[in-house]
């Protein structure tokens, strides 16, 4: 029988992120396909009834410490590492997040164990498990074999269904024993997200802007664009850096997780990390002057085209058609 | 009688004059020698290059002044209080030296009949243009017009030589028992004034007409090197050294210059004495200010204050001999980075200069200063990046340069392995940005019917620098030339063709070449060419009025305002010109680096919006027709936010050449 | 303070990437090199630091295509030293990039002055690990924080910010020495015009410095690399620009959009 897997559930202030259920899910798939058991473990104060919903898993381990919230990477690392041990785990899947961005890397330097990060693939074979890795910006995918099915995998958030780590069973929750050394990072406070006007995950439709935006002023017309659809604006990191818009209006990474019926991409190009908090959009209409632009290759309806010469277009047709 | 010749509390009429007059000049030499003074603080440049032509454009253009006469209101009265002022100034020293000198055996200048009737004469077209030149400024003063007290005092005096020549002219008639006034007639007209005066009382008032008149201009004298009227002395000088007496006006090079000018001008002894001089020079006309697109649209920048602020930072600091603490800074307090930006390089304003100044090269001067600071808008720092890094300012690889030519079905020679009668220069504009790059296929289609012998420089081709260079990053135009010269001598070429006109302007002046300078030219005049010579044969003819936009790089920098012209005669279009056309063509507001910056604030309205109301008013007209991809990008945007869309196209003339000229069957259905 | 920017050029992503003849790593004869914008971010995080609290900057960069200009713009923007280490680097993974940076930092003694901060971009995007520095904070044994968007020293510690998701933010207080994963500088990177880096030039110089050899191979080799296939591409809708935003007009009231 192989080495079990374990992975890393991540939470965000009580609360499981998506990628723990994605992560639960391909955990069950390649378990299933290695047959190997499938661990999963919470950090953090309060991890019991969060540990309760991960049903997917063989077992839920959990490691109550306050210490462990939002923890420094290094100490999230010497948490795995211990649970690591004492499970004899072979494959350990770990988030490609902001929140547990090092952690793998820092594990991967304290255990000797590989580290393949940005996964967007995965399968099992013969003992073995392929990984595919996503580099440079998307530009390239990568394949590694992990050979006994034993290393670190940052999962690619969005690459992989969260639904199929979802069940309404509750898995046996059990005490990891992990003894938490304090962190040379002590944690200060939160900074909670700017409150913005607009809550832009809960908007039914969105029109992103990114660098092909060109000036703030262009960011007016493409407010107007939102009005006529009935929407609201949010942009790249690059917009939001240029500080033409608030953070609250920021999609990707370090910003907001979005699902709007209508995704209406201008002059974005489609860098990974835009891509992690948009791609879950039913409808994605993406408008970029570079045909070869990433951000074609998942949208549903891609122009080729210059964003600022389309959006007085189609917002003075929206409008003829209001009357 | 002589003037002279009376005593004043003993005081002989002959040492009063000796030293008023020494007085007089003694402040004027002085104050001349710390105006040059300061000139010399200045940082060197060659202007003493080709003397002859220098003085003819001196002569054409300090003598006759035609500049004046683009504005007829003040045209002709200026033209007028000039050469009477010469007159007048011949002659003051001529009585200076008479009154100065009562040996001389020489006659007072008005003692001679015919320069007394000149001095006459010009007396009242003199006070006649006075007239109009105070009613301009009370009633009807064009915008930007520096409506100064300084000015009205300039007038006054003026108004004052003239009325004491005029009417000690009538006092000597009467006191020499009346003489004939036929060298004299508006002074005759006005003898009955002192009809009932005895000839010595008549004396009295010719003396004292006399003496007036004298301390008057002495006063002038003292009174020029601190008053706007200043102009009166540098300009002249201002002239004579103009960089386009000799020099193409695209030329932003400084010849001769002992220091590195790349980092800028931060303090006023940073900017070339030329740039000095011009502040001295400026009349505070307020011509640039009028033509400026800038200020029609209501950027924070006025041309003549960049200038009138330079000038009155230097002589304020200057003179003080003050350094340091407490003198403002040059760039940033005296003059705001908001005006310098605002500039589009058009050249309107130094192409109505009447003393013909040099603000370009000025707010260029200033601008690298801020670029050395790093002080750049976010998005002219992403272009220049790209530029650095990939040669254009789409930040797209170098080796997608030529991608349009793959998709036109041609089969374009290459430059560098083979040679070819042009090389055309595309630029990047043309090349990469999607809306000028199937004007870019259908330019090379029409070359190809004509059977132009033509290549490319493909990934070789590096943005050719002209707006760097006036965005006042000269380090990086350096760059840029030096990769693109490289790249013309592996190419084998007789000639240059550019598609941009802001390329044709910096590859046809500021590049250096191996051997024999190459023609560069537009595309415009190498189609005219061949249109005229049958060489591109025409399938249909085009119908319809359309107007045509002079871009300023092509127009004003380069004087190619008839080539586009004949073009669309030729191809059957009626032309109607807007009311600015060919040298007073009102920029699209993309030039000097303006298309990669964003409006800090709201404007009135943009430049090429003004631009594309005209073209609309104009009634009837349904293209405005261009020939440049940034006019082109800049009206087609204008054309929306005025909401003219369906009202005016822009076009670009190889558009309706390739119209024209497409063969029926090959059109695409 | 004494500030360390640790750079490793990355290929540049504007152009196009062909995959080598072995089918597993990149076609090194059309790469071309560059800094990633957190690496720009990270100098200007350095310089703008030294201008607030003083110090020195030293900027070191594993040798790669073009590296001087980058050293030599470093320079220009503030930086006081340059470091170019050189030796068989192989394709250095995240690891092994890692070790030799840390020799190089350790050169001067096993313990790094108190009053070092070393900074580098908190992502790559070159390799299967995608960042180096959580190996170089093992390999010193330091305490790293990374997503860092604020950086204020403060004694003998650093406060930094950094970013979890959804907007929130965390702020935690590092002892120095520290390693940073730079996101964004507090400011936009500046623009230095090519003047000031010319100058730099002449009047500075590159530390050439042996950084030996990849002693660690990478744990994990790769077997294969290729181009996403583009299957799921986007249906393009196509015509001239009125055309196409009547057909957008047309798709959204079809999915009862609007």
């Amino acid at each position: 029988m192989a080495k079990p897997i374990l992975m890393l559930a991540e939470q965000v202030r009580g609360q499981l992120s998506d990628i723990s259920f994605e992560m639960l899910g391909l955990g069950r798939r390649l378990a299933d396909a290695l047959g190997a058991p499938l661990s999963a473990l919470v950090l953090g104060s309060e991890g019991a009834p969060l540990a309760a919903r991960l049903g997917l898993a063989d077992k839920a381990l959990t490691a109550e410490d306050p210490r462990l919230n939002m923890a420094p990477p290094g100490t999230m690392a010497d948490a795995l590492r211990q649970v690591i041990e004492k499970e004899q785990a072979g494959l350990v899947l770990i988030g490609a997040t902001n929140v547990c961005m090092g952690v793998g890397s820092i594990l991967s330097a304290r255990t000797g164990l590989p580290f393949v990060n940005n996964v967007r693939q995965a399968q099992a074979e013969e003992g073995a498990v392929r990984l595919t890795s996503q580099m440079y910006g998307g530009k390239i995918l990568a394949d590694v074999r992990l050979g006994g099915a034993c290393g670190i995998a940052g999962i690619y958030p969005g690459a992989f269904p969260a639904d199929a780590g979802r069940s309404d069973k509750a898995p046996p929750v059990e005490a990891a024993g992990v003894t938490v050394t304090a962190p040379k990072e002590t944690f200060e406070r939160y900074i909670e997200p700017e409150t913005g006007d607009v809550d832009i995950t809960k908007e039914k439709v969105l029109v992103a802007v990114g660098r092909g935006i060109q000036t703030q002023d262009n960011v007016g017309m493409a407010e107007e664009l939102a009005a006529a659809l009935g929407g609201a604006v949010c942009a790249s990191r690059p917009v939001i850096d240029q500080g033409w818009l608030p953070l609250s209006r920021q999609v990707g990474k370090s910003g907001m997780n979005v699902k709007p019926r209508l995704y209406l991409a201008l002059g974005i190009s489609g860098a990974p990390e835009h891509w992690e908090g948009m791609q879950g959009s039913q409808c994605i209409i993406a408008v970029n002057t570079d045909a070869k632009a990433p951000i074609f290759d998942g949208a549903h309806y891609g122009i080729v085209g210059d964003a600022l010469e389309f959006i007085p277009l189609l917002t003075d047709r929206l409008k003829a058609r209001r009357g | 009688m002589d003037p002279v010749k009376f005593s004043l509390f003993g005081l002989p009429g002959v040492a009063l004059l000796w030293a008023l007059a020494l007085a007089a000049f003694a402040v004027f030499g002085w104050r001349i020698a710390r105006l040059i003074g300061l000139l010399r603080q200045g940082r060197y440049e060659n202007r003493f290059d080709r003397l002859p032509r220098r003085l003819g454009h001196f002569l054409k253009h300090v003598l006759l002044q035609p500049r004046l006469f683009n504005e007829r209101s003040i045209g002709l009265p200026h033209f007028l209080i000039f050469w009477g002022f010469v007159v007048y100034a011949l002659c003051f020293n001529w009585a200076l030296i008479r009154g100065l000198a009562p040996f001389l055996p020489i006659p007072y200048p008005d003692e001679v009949p015919a320069v007394a009737l000149f001095l006459d004469v010009f007396a009242v077209l003199v006070l006649v243009s006075l007239g109009v030149a105070v009613a301009r400024r009370l009633f009807y003063a064009p915008p930007h017009l520096h409506l100064s007290f300084d000015a009205n005092l300039i007038l006054s005096l003026i108004g004052m030589l003239m009325v004491s020549t005029l009417v000690g002219g009538a006092a000597r008639i009467v006191a020499e028992g009346g003489r004939s006034a036929a060298w004299t007639p508006f002074s005759g007209l006005l003898a009955g004034l002192f009809s009932g005066a005895s000839r010595e009382t008549a004396h009295h008032i010719v003396a004292a007409a006399w003496w007036v008149h004298m301390l008057t201009v002495l006063g002038f004298l003292v009174y020029l090197p601190f008053s706007k009227h200043l102009h009166l002395l540098a300009s002249p000088f201002n002239v004579f050294f103009n960089a386009s007496a000799t020099r193409a006006v695209g030329d932003l090079g400084t010849p001769g210059a002992k220091e590195d000018l790349t980092a800028g001008a931060s303090r006023w002894q940073e900017l070339t004495w030329k740039q000095i001089l011009g502040g001295f020079s400026c009349a505070e006309c307020g011509r640039c200010d009028r033509s400026c697109p800038a200020a029609g649209s209501g950027y924070p920048l006025l041309p003549q204050q960049i200038i009138q602020k330079v000038k009155d930072h230097v002589v304020r600091h200057g003179l003080n001999g003050a350094n340091g603490n407490g003198v403002p800074k040059l760039v940033g307090e005296v003059i705001t980075p908001a005006e310098l930006w605002a500039c589009a390089t058009c050249m309107a304003c130094m192409n109505c200069c009447a003393v013909w100044n040099e603000q370009v090269s000025v707010i260029v001067a200033l601008r690298r200063h801020l670029v050395s600071q790093g002080e750049v808008d976010r998005t002219v720092q992403d272009m220049l990046g790209n530029l650095q890094r990939y040669g254009n300012s789409f930040g797209k690889s170098d080796r997608m340069r030529a991608r349009w030519a793959q998709a036109s079905g041609l089969k374009i020679k290459d430059a560098r392995k083979e040679p070819v009668d042009y090389l055309w220069f595309v630029g990047d504009y043309a090349s990469y940005d999607p809306r000028c790059e199937e004007i870019t296929r259908k330019t090379a289609r029409v070359f190809a019917r004509a059977g132009l012998d033509y290549g490319l420089l493909y990934e070789a081709e590096r943005n050719a620098g002209n707006d760097v260079r006036r965005v006042g990053e000269e380090g990086l135009f350096e760059v840029l030339k030096e990769k693109n010269q490289q790249a013309f001598q592996k190419a084998r070429f007789q000639r240059i063709v550019t598609t941009d006109p802001h390329t044709l302007n910096t590859l046809r002046h500021e590049y250096a070449w191996e051997g024999a300078r190459p023609e560069v030219r537009h595309y415009t005049e190498v189609l005219d060419e061949l249109l005229q010579g049958s060489k591109l044969p025409l399938r249909q003819k085009l119908s319809g009025r359309v107007t045509y936009h002079d871009p300023c790089y092509l127009g004003r920098y380069n004087g190619v305002y008839d080539a586009p012209r004949r073009i669309l005669g030729a191809l059957g279009l009626e032309l109607v010109e807007m009311p600015r056309s060919r040298d007073k063509s009102y920029c699209c507001g993309a030039g000097g680096g303006r298309i990669w910056m964003e409006d800090a604030e709201k404007v009135q309205e943009r430049p090429a919006e003004s631009r594309v109301r005209e073209a609309v008013a104009l009634g009837g007209v349904s293209t405005l027709v261009v020939a440049c991809p940034k006019d082109l990008a800049m009206f087609r945007d204008a054309v929306k936010t005025t909401g003219n869309e369906g009202r005016l196209a822009v076009k670009d003339i190889a558009e309706l050449i390739d119209e024209a000229t497409a063969e029926p069957e090959a059109k695409p259905a | 303070m004494n500030i360390f920017v640790l750079l490793r050029l990355a290929p540049d992503t504007v152009e196009e990437l062909e995959i080598g003849g072995d089918g597993k790593s990149l076609d090194a004869d059309i790469l071309r090199f560059k800094p990633n914008d957190p690496d720009e971010h990270a100098v200007e995080e350095a310089v703008l630091l030294k201008e607030k609290h003083g110090g020195t900057v030293t900027v070191a960069a594993l040798e790669t295509p073009e590296v001087d200009d980058i050293l030599y713009t470093a320079l220009a923007k503030g930086a006081d030293r340059a470091v170019k280490l050189t030796g068989d680097l192989g394709a250095a993974q995240s690891e092994a990039a890692a070790r030799l940076l840390a020799g190089f930092l350790k050169a001067g003694g096993p313990a790094l002055a108190p009053d070092t901060l070393i900074l580098l971009r908190s992502q790559s995007i070159d390799d299967l690990e995608g960042e180096v520095g959580p190996y170089l904070a093992e390999a010193l044994g330091l305490p790293y924080a990374c997503v860092v968007t604020q950086v204020a020293p403060a004694g003998g510690a650093v406060k930094v910010t950094r970013e979890f998701s959804g907007g929130l933010r965390g702020e935690f207080t590092l002892p120095l020495p520290a390693v940073l994963g730079i996101q964004s500088a507090e400011k936009p990177p500046r623009y230095v015009p090519i003047a000031k880096v010319r100058a730099a030039m002449k009047t500075a110089r590159i530390e050439t410095v042996d950084a030996g050899a990849v002693e660690q191979p990478a744990r994990v080799g790769v077997e294969r690399m290729y181009k996403p296939e583009a299957a799921g591409r986007a249906v393009m809708i196509e015509g001239a620009p009125e055309e196409v935003a009547d057909k957008v007009v047309e798709l959204l009231s079809k999915n009862s959009v609007i």
